[in-house]
C-alpha cells in the first residue's frame, strides 16, 4: 500500500479495498520502524492522524467523500498548524505552537486529507542539504551504505526523504531559491514550486518574502496536480496572493505535448554540470521530442548574476522577517536575561544556527546605509533583467528544460564548511524565483544510483502546462517509479 | 545677538478606522492589555499584513484637506529597529512614496494676520504597542516590564511640515487648526491625552536674517497644546544660552517634561538607529486612481475655513467669535444646534463661548462629554432673549440643567424655570407699582440724585437696582426697572 500514488490511494478508498484508519496505520508504523535512519520527520502526530482518518472514513461513508478524503500525507515543518508544534528546523521555535492553521493546512483540513505529521528541513529553509536543522540532518534513502550518507538536498529535505523513502505518498514544501526543486530531483521524486502568488504564504513561515512560495512533492505529476488543487487560490489574507481563477490541474493531464515548444537555456549547460548528469536530461529531451516536442536552443543572458542578486535580496528580506524572533512574546528565550539587550543578544546568539546568523549578518549589511544602493537596489535592478530574460525565452519557447542541480546527492558534511560550494548547488534552479514563474523538478534518470532531475520552467500560471509536460514525460518513462534499496 | 527661530512639526494622528490598519483586530481605546492583539499584530510566524481600505480613504481625505497631491502609488516599507512594544522588528511605514505629497494650510493668528504653513508630506504607518513600566513584579518581586499591543498596528498618518513656523504662538496655532482640520474630517477623534494625536517639533535658530538654517532638536511627544508652547520656549532659551555662549547644538532628540518645565537628551545623531528602510515585500504598491480620490473627496465635511466664512455670513457673527466657533467641529455643531432653538444667534454664540465653554473647562470635559445639548442651551438662551429668565436667572437654569434637574423630557429650561420661580415680571404696571413703593422709602438717595451731574447719577442708579430687585424676590426684569426708574427720577 505504500508504494502506491496519492490517486491509485484515492481510487482504493473510494472502491472501500481500503479503510483512511488502516491506510493511516500502516504508514505511521512504517515511519515509527523505518525514520530512525532518516530522520524526515520533525513531527508525527500519530493520535490527530487517527481520529483525523476516523473521521474521513465516516465523512466518506456518509457520501461526501473527493479525491483527498482519508489520504495521509505530510506537511513541511514551515506550515503553521493549530496546536502542532512548528519549529521551521529551529531552536527558536522548538517550542513554538501555533494558534492558527497557515492557509495552505486549513485547505488541505478542509479537504479532508489526513496529516501524519511536520517534516524536517534546513533551518527556517536556509539551506541546499537539510544538514541546518536543529533537530539533526536528514539522510538521503537512495546511496545509503555504511560508510556514508548522503543529503537529501534542500531545504524540503525532509519532504522530499519520506517520499522517497514511501512513508508518505506526498507532502507539502516550499522554494525560495530551489528548495523544493533541489530535494525532489535528489530524492528522485517529482516536485513543483507554483508561480509566486499561485499558493497563499499566510502561516507559512517567511524567510525571503518576495520569493517564498508553496509547493507540492509527491511520486507523480498527477498527484503533484492533486495536491495543488486543494493549495492554489486568493486567499484575502495573503494580500500578494494572486486573485484569479484556479483550473482543475488534473484536467489537461493528458493532452498530447505535439507542437510542444522547448527551449534549452544554453547558460544552464555550462561546464559547472556534471558530463555524466547532462546526458541524463538531454535524454530526457529526447523523449519529448519523441511525444512530439520541437527543441531549441534559447538564452537567459542574466543567468550568471541570479545566484549573486538572490544572496543579497534573500538575505536582505530575512534580516527584517527574523526580527520578530526576539524572545518577547513567543519561542525561545535566554536563561536569566540581565536587561533588554541582553535579552535580545543572547536570545538570537543561542535560537539560531550559524547559517541563519550568516545570511542575517548578510542581509543586515546590504541594507545598511552607504550600501543599500550599491548591494539592495542593484540587485532589484538585476532581478528585473533576469524577469526580462524568462519574459523574452517565453515568446519563443512554451518550456525551458534544464538540470536541476549541478550534481547527484553529495555526501553528509562535503559543503558545510563552504557556504559557496553550498549556493552553488542552486545555480540552474535561484533566476526562477527571482522571476516569479512556476517549475518543476520530474526525476529523468540516474547517475552513479543516484537520481537526476529534470527541470522544466513554465510561463507565468501555467503550472497545468507544466503539470501536463510532466505527465506525458511519467507515461513513457520509469524513473519516477523506481525505488531506493 | 538677535536670532531667527525655525520649528517645523511632524505629528502622528491616529485614523479613527475601527480595526487596524494591517489586521482585523479592533482599535478601541482602553480595553484590557492584549486583548485586541490578533495573531498578525503580534507578530506570530507565517502571519501577513492586509491593508486597510478605510485607513487610505481617511489619507487620501487629509491630503484633499490641505490642498496637497495624493501618491498614486503608495509604497511601504520596513523601518527596521528592535523594541519590544514593536512585535514584528520593524514598523511598515512609507519613505519614499508617501500617500500625500505637498500641500499648505492657512493659519489665522492674533491681530488680523494669517500664515500659511507648508506640509512637506503626510505617510501612513502603524504605530507601536505600549511598555508598561508599573505595578508588574516577578515571583521574587523584581520590577518587570509588561508590553501591551493593543495599539500595535493602530493606523497613522504622520504629517509634516516644512519649517515655516516662527515662533511659539504660530506653532501652536498651527496645531490648533491641524486638531480642527482631523476633526472635523473625522479622521481622527483628536483627543491628545490618550495620544489620538501627538506633536514633535524641530527646533533651531539662526542669525537674525541669515539663510543658512542652524542645527535642529527634536523634541517628542507632546501631548498638549500648553506643553508645547512651553517646550519650545524652553529649547528656544536653551539653544540661545548654547549659542550666545559660543557653544554649539548637537543634533539630537530630546524629552519635554511638561510638569517640571525641563528637558533631556534621549539620543544623538550619532546614537541614531540606522533602519534599514527597504519596501515591505508582503505589501504590493497600492494603487490610489481617480474613482477611489472621488470616494474620499464626496466624504469630506464643511471645513473649519468654509464654516467660519458662513457663520459670519449667516449667524452675523464678527470674525473672533467666528473663529473660535467653527474650529472645533463637534462645538460647531452645539452652536448650530444652541442657534437653531432661540432667535438670537449672537446672544447664543456668547453663551456656547461663555458659560459653556468655562465650565467645560472647569470639569476638564470634552463638547461631547458635556451633560447637556446645543438644543437644550438653545431653549434657555431661548428665555433670556424673550426676556422670560434674567441673565442671573439663566446662569441659575444653565447649572441646574448641568447637574441634569430638568430631566429629559421636554423643555428642561422651562421646567427648571417654572419649578424654581425664577420667571422674571416684565408686567410694566406691575413694576410701576414696586419701584412706587420703594422710591417712597427712600426721599434722601432721590434727592441725592436729582442734585447730581449726569456722571454720578448712573453711580447712584445702583443704590436703587439693589433695593427693587430684593422686592421684586430678585423677579423683576432688570433693564424696565431701569427704563421705569430713569423715567420717574428724571421727571
Amino acid at each position: 500500500m505504500h508504494n502506491k500514488s496519492v490517486a491509485e490511494l484515492s481510487r482504493e478508498l473510494e472502491s472501500g479495498k481500503i479503510s483512511s484508519v488502516e491506510l493511516t496505520r500502516e504508514l505511521l508504523d512504517r515511519i515509527k520502524a523505518e525514520d530512525g535512519q532518516y530522520n524526515s520527520f520533525i513531527t508525527v502526530t500519530e493520535d490527530l492522524a487517527m481520529a483525523d482518518a476516523k473521521a474521513a472514513d465516516e465523512q466518506r461513508a456518509a457520501g461526501n467523500a473527493n479525491a483527498w478524503t482519508g489520504v495521509p500525507f505530510a506537511h513541511k515543518d514551515i506550515f503553521c498548524t493549530n496546536g502542532v508544534a512548528t519549529t521551521a528546523g529551529s531552536k527558536m521555535l522548538a517550542n513554538f505552537v501555533p494558534p492558527y492553521d497557515a492557509t495552505v493546512v486549513a485547505n488541505f483540513r478542509a479537504a479532508g486529507a489526513v496529516c501524519l505529521g511536520k517534516t524536517n528541513m534546513d533551518e527556517f529553509a536556509m539551506g541546499s542539504s537539510t544538514e541546518s536543522s536543529f533537530f539533526g540532518p536528514v539522510t538521503n534513502p537512495w546511496g545509503l551504505n555504511k560508510d556514508e550518507k548522503r543529503v537529501p538536498g534542500g531545504s524540503s529535505g525532509g519532504s522530499a526523504a519520506a517520499i522517497a523513502a514511501r512513508l508518505v505518498p506526498a507532502a507539502t514544501a516550499t522554494d525560495t531559491g530551489g528548495s523544493i526543486r533541489q530535494p525532489a530531483a535528489l530524492c528522485g521524486v517529482t516536485g513543483l514550486k507554483s508561480t509566486y502568488g499561485r499558493v497563499s504564504r499566510y502561516g507559512m513561515i517567511a524567510f525571503a518574502s518576495s520569493l517564498d512560495q508553496g509547493g507540492t512533492m509527491a511520486r507523480t505529476a498527477e498527484d503533484n496536480a492533486l495536491m495543488l488543487n486543494v493549495m492554489a487560490g486568493f486567499d484575502p489574507k495573503d494580500s500578494t496572493s494572486a486573485d484569479r481563477a484556479v483550473p482543475d490541474y488534473t484536467a489537461t493531464l493528458n493532452q498530447p505535448l505535439k507542437g510542444l515548444r522547448v527551449g534549452l537555456p544554453k547558460e544552464y549547460f555550462s561546464d559547472q554540470l556534471n558530463p555524466a548528469m547532462e546526458q541524463q536530461v538531454r535524454n530526457a529531451v529526447k523523449e519529448y521530442e519523441k511525444l512530439g516536442a520541437t527543441v531549441k536552443e534559447v538564452s537567459l543572458p542574466h543567468a550568471e548574476l541570479a545566484i549573486a542578486a538572490y544572496y543579497v535580496i534573500a538575505p536582505a528580506e530575512a534580516s527584517a522577517n527574523l526580527s520578530r524572533f526576539d524572545g518577547v512574546r513567543y519561542g525561545y528565550r535566554c536563561d536569566n536575561p540581565q536587561d533588554l539587550n541582553d535579552l535580545y543578544t543572547r536570545t538570537r546568539a543561542e535560537g539560531f544556527g550559524n547559517e541563519v546568523k550568516r545570511r542575517i549578518l548578510v542581509g543586515t549589511y546590504a541594507l545598511s546605509a552607504g550600501y543599500f544602493d550599491a548591494y539592495y537596489l542593484k540587485a532589484q535592478k538585476v532581478r528585473r533583467l533576469i524577469q526580462q530574460d524568462f519574459i523574452n525565452a517565453f515568446k519563443e519557447v512554451d518550456v525551458l528544460m534544464s538540470p536541476v542541480s549541478p550534481s547527484p546527492a553529495f555526501v553528509q558534511g562535503e559543503k558545510t564548511s563552504d557556504p559557496v560550494t553550498m549556493y552553488l548547488e542552486d545555480i540552474f534552479t535561484i533566476a526562477v524565483n527571482l522571476a516569479g514563474v512556476p517549475a518543476m523538478s520530474v526525476p529523468a534518470g540516474f547517475v552513479d544510483g543516484l537520481p537526476v532531475g529534470l527541470q522544466i520552467i513554465g510561463n507565468y500560471f501555467e503550472e497545468a502546462r507544466l503539470l501536463n509536460a510532466a505527465h506525458q514525460f511519467q507515461q513513457v518513462t520509469g524513473w519516477h517509479q523506481k525505488f531506493p534499496q | 545677538m538677535q536670532w531667527d527661530i525655525v520649528i517645523g512639526l511632524e505629528i502622528h494622528a491616529q485614523l479613527a478606522t475601527k480595526t487596524k490598519i494591517f489586521s482585523g483586530s479592533s482599535t478601541a481605546f482602553g480595553a484590557e492589555p492584549n486583548t485586541q492583539a490578533s495573531a498578525v499584530d503580534l507578530a506570530m510566524p507565517g502571519t501577513l499584513p492586509v491593508p486597510n481600505e478605510q485607513a487610505f480613504r481617511y489619507a487620501v481625505m487629509f491630503g484633499l484637506a490641505v490642498n496637497a497631491e495624493i501618491g498614486r502609488r503608495s509604497v511601504f516599507d520596513r523601518k527596521n529597529y528592535f523594541y519590544p512594544d514593536l512585535p514584528k522588528g520593524y514598523q511598515t511605514t512609507q519613505l519614499d512614496h508617501p500617500i500625500v505629497g505637498p500641500g499648505f494650510v492657512d493659519v489665522d493668528l492674533a491681530g488680523g494676520r494669517s500664515k500659511r504653513v507648508r506640509i512637506h508630506h503626510a505617510h501612513l504607518e502603524e504605530d507601536a504597542g505600549k511598555s508598561l513600566h508599573e505595578s508588574l513584579f516577578d515571583e521574587r518581586g523584581q520590577g518587570m516590564t509588561g508590553i501591551d499591543l493593543n495599539r500595535a498596528g493602530t493606523p497613522l498618518i504622520e504629517i509634516v511640515t516644512e519649517p515655516d513656523i516662527n515662533s511659539a504662538e504660530e506653532a501652536v496655532a498651527f496645531a490648533k487648526k491641524l486638531h480642527s482640520l482631523v476633526s472635523s474630517l473625522g479622521i481622527c477623534d483628536g483627543d491628545m491625552s490618550q495620544g489620538s494625536l501627538r506633536f514633535d517639533v524641530n527646533i533651531s535658530l539662526k542669525p537674525k536674517g541669515s539663510d543658512t538654517l542652524g542645527t535642529r532638536t527634536e523634541t517628542k511627544n507632546l501631548n498638549s497644546f500648553r506643553f508645547m508652547e512651553q517646550a519650545i520656549a524652553h529649547e528656544v532659551e536653551r539653544q540661545m544660552d548654547i549659542l550666545e555662549d559660543g557653544g554649539r547644538i548637537i543634533q539630537e532628540t530630546r524629552l519635554y517634561n511638561g510638569d517640571r518645565d525641563e528637558s533631556r537628551s534621549m539620543r544623538s545623531k550619532e546614537e541614531a538607529n540606522d533602519y534599514r528602510y527597504f519596501p515591505c515585500p508582503d505589501l504590493l504598491p497600492v494603487v490610489i486612481d481617480d474613482a477611489f480620490i472621488e470616494s474620499a473627496r464626496v466624504l469630506l465635511p464643511e471645513l473649519p475655513d468654509a464654516r467660519k466664512a458662513r457663520f459670519k455670513e449667516q449667524y452675523s457673527l464678527n470674525d473672533y467669535d467666528a473663529s473660535l466657533l467653527s474650529d472645533d467641529a463637534r462645538l460647531s455643531a452645539f452652536f448650530e444646534d444652541t442657534a437653531a432653538h432661540c432667535k438670537d444667534a449672537k446672544l447664543a454664540a456668547n453663551w456656547v463661548l461663555g458659560e459653556f465653554s468655562a465650565r467645560l473647562n472647569a470639569d476638564n470635559e470634552t463638547v461631547a462629554q458635556a451633560p447637556i445639548s446645543g438644543i437644550q442651551l438653545g431653549q434657555l438662551v431661548a428665555r433670556i432673549a424673550d426676556n422670560t429668565v434674567s441673565s442671573s436667572g439663566a446662569k441659575k437654569v444653565f447649572e441646574a440643567l448641568w447637574n441634569g434637574d430638568g430631566g429629559s423630557e421636554g423643555n428642561a429650561a422651562d421646567a427648571i424655570i417654572e419649578a424654581q420661580g425664577l420667571k422674571q415680571v416684565s408686567d410694566t404696571g406691575a413694576l410701576e407699582a414696586i419701584v412706587d413703593e420703594v422710591l417712597a422709602g427712600m426721599p434722601e438717595q432721590i434727592a441725592q440724585y436729582q442734585e447730581a451731574d449726569e456722571k454720578k447719577r448712573k453711580k447712584l442708579m445702583g443704590g436703587f437696582m439693589g433695593p427693587l430687585m430684593k422686592a421684586s424676590k430678585g423677579q423683576g426684569n432688570p433693564r424696565l426697572f431701569t427704563e421705569i426708574l430713569q423715567r420717574k427720577l428724571n421727571a
